[in-house]
């Protein structure tokens, strides 16, 4: 292994150890997917705050929750809830789309 | 239907590309249609399988299944690509040999054959199964969606296919004696995006950390969901907004099977020195 490569991968490695996942996320905001439809639309969320996005889809088909803006892609079957965790955002907007149906499943995320 | 066609083209994609690379690959290997329809038939009958059961998988892993099954996946298909290259390197240049006199089939038993219908199979698995819940989420929307269904599935597999069969025989016109490295480097990049979309989704997973969350955005260049993003996300493993965690994993990946193929080729080589 060169050199270069051997330090860059004690850095990845030791980027490993320092990150301890903070699980103490106690802030938690909620989507419904009826109709093929996000309700609400538009979730106000502060910014630099690391939450869980819990998304409950209420019709009998699934549906795949989608954001590049988020950079998440779940299924989330019929008639279940899925829970994705979001890292500090920074204030902007975040568009996120139901990707079996894109043409009615729009919403997005502000963070401020 | 043409917006059904565009969703049904997305997620064929890749594994029409990868099914035509490892056509290409394994151009006068005696048996490699027959690997390559158990890699399909397989990957097929597991994409219905993982979504009839997809709320199995949803919940498996405190709800993580999902992440942890797709990362899965593609970390197979990565160990299966890099072994294929570095098995090329010992026998790539009779194979080519081979190939160059017109006709031949040759029956190299032992080119991992097995290694690369395993890579298909992982292709239209994960995929495959979000294909199936999408298409059936049209089919119970009412009867009258028959023609949506069916007439979008029809177009976007058909374009799917075309994009196949363009790349296949764009690669059959590579010379005998560089279709292997050509291959070979694809191969290769194929399976460094892999690794790198793998590691994304153990971030989503909150199992890795990012190591950067955004490190480029040429995201209004090339958009992730166009098909040409989508394209060469599985050609080159392009991402529009890359962690860093994702450029390490396809970093490494590179110089593993690369050194890997090095270490092979020089002690391939010894003995005629």
């Amino acid at each position: 292994m060169s050199k270069p490569l051997c330090w860059s991968s004690l850095a990845w490695i030791l980027g490993l150890a320092v990150w301890v996942p903070s699980h103490a996320q106690d802030l938690s905001f909620a989507l419904t997917i009826k109709d093929h439809r996000f309700e609400p639309s538009e979730l106000q969320v502060p910014a630099g705050k690391r939450f869980t996005l819990v998304v409950k889809n209420l019709d009998p088909t699934a549906e795949e929750f989608e954001s590049h803006d988020l950079k998440l892609e779940k299924v989330i079957p019929g008639r279940r809830e899925a829970s994705l965790t979001v890292r500090p955002l920074k204030p902007g907007t975040y568009e996120f789309v139901g990707e079996f149906h894109q043409k009615t499943a729009k919403g997005r995320i502000v963070a401020k | 239907m043409l917006a059904t066609a565009v969703i049904v083209l997305r997620e064929v994609l890749e594994a029409a590309l990868v099914v035509s690379i490892v056509l290409a690959a394994t151009r006068g290997v005696v048996g490699r249609g027959a690997w390559v329809s158990y890699g399909i038939v397989a990957g097929t009958l597991g994409a219905l399988v993982v979504a009839a059961f997809a709320d199995v998988l949803s919940a498996a892993a405190s709800g993580l299944g999902q992440e942890i099954f797709n990362a899965t996946v593609l970390f197979i298909a990565v160990a299966m690509l890099g072994w294929h290259n570095v098995w090329m390197t010992r026998h790539g240049r009779e194979m080519a040999a081979n190939l160059k006199s017109v006709g031949t089939a040759v029956r190299v038993g032992d080119k991992p054959l097995y290694a690369l219908s395993i890579v298909v199979t992982m292709a239209i698995l994960r995929e495959g199964s979000e294909l199936v819940l999408f298409l059936y989420g049209i089919a119970s929307a009412g009867p009258g969606q028959t023609t949506e269904l069916a007439g979008g599935f029809a177009l976007g597999m058909a374009a799917g296919l075309m994009l196949a069969v363009g790349m296949y025989f764009g690669l059959l016109r590579v010379p005998a004696k560089h279709l292997f490295t050509v291959t070979g480097w694809l191969i290769l990049l194929l399976a460094a995006g892999m690794a790198g979309q793998g590691a994304a989704y153990l971030v989503q997973a909150d199992i890795l950390p990012p190591l950067g969350e955004t490190i480029w955005d040429s995201s209004y260049l090339l958009p992730d969901d166009s098909v040409i993003g989508k394209l060469m996300h599985t050609l080159v493993g392009y991402t529009a907004r890359p962690y860093g965690i994702q450029l390490g994993f396809y970093a490494v990946t590179l110089a593993v099977v690369l050194v890997l193929t090095k270490i092979t080729h020089g002690s391939t080589r010894r003995p005629a020195a």
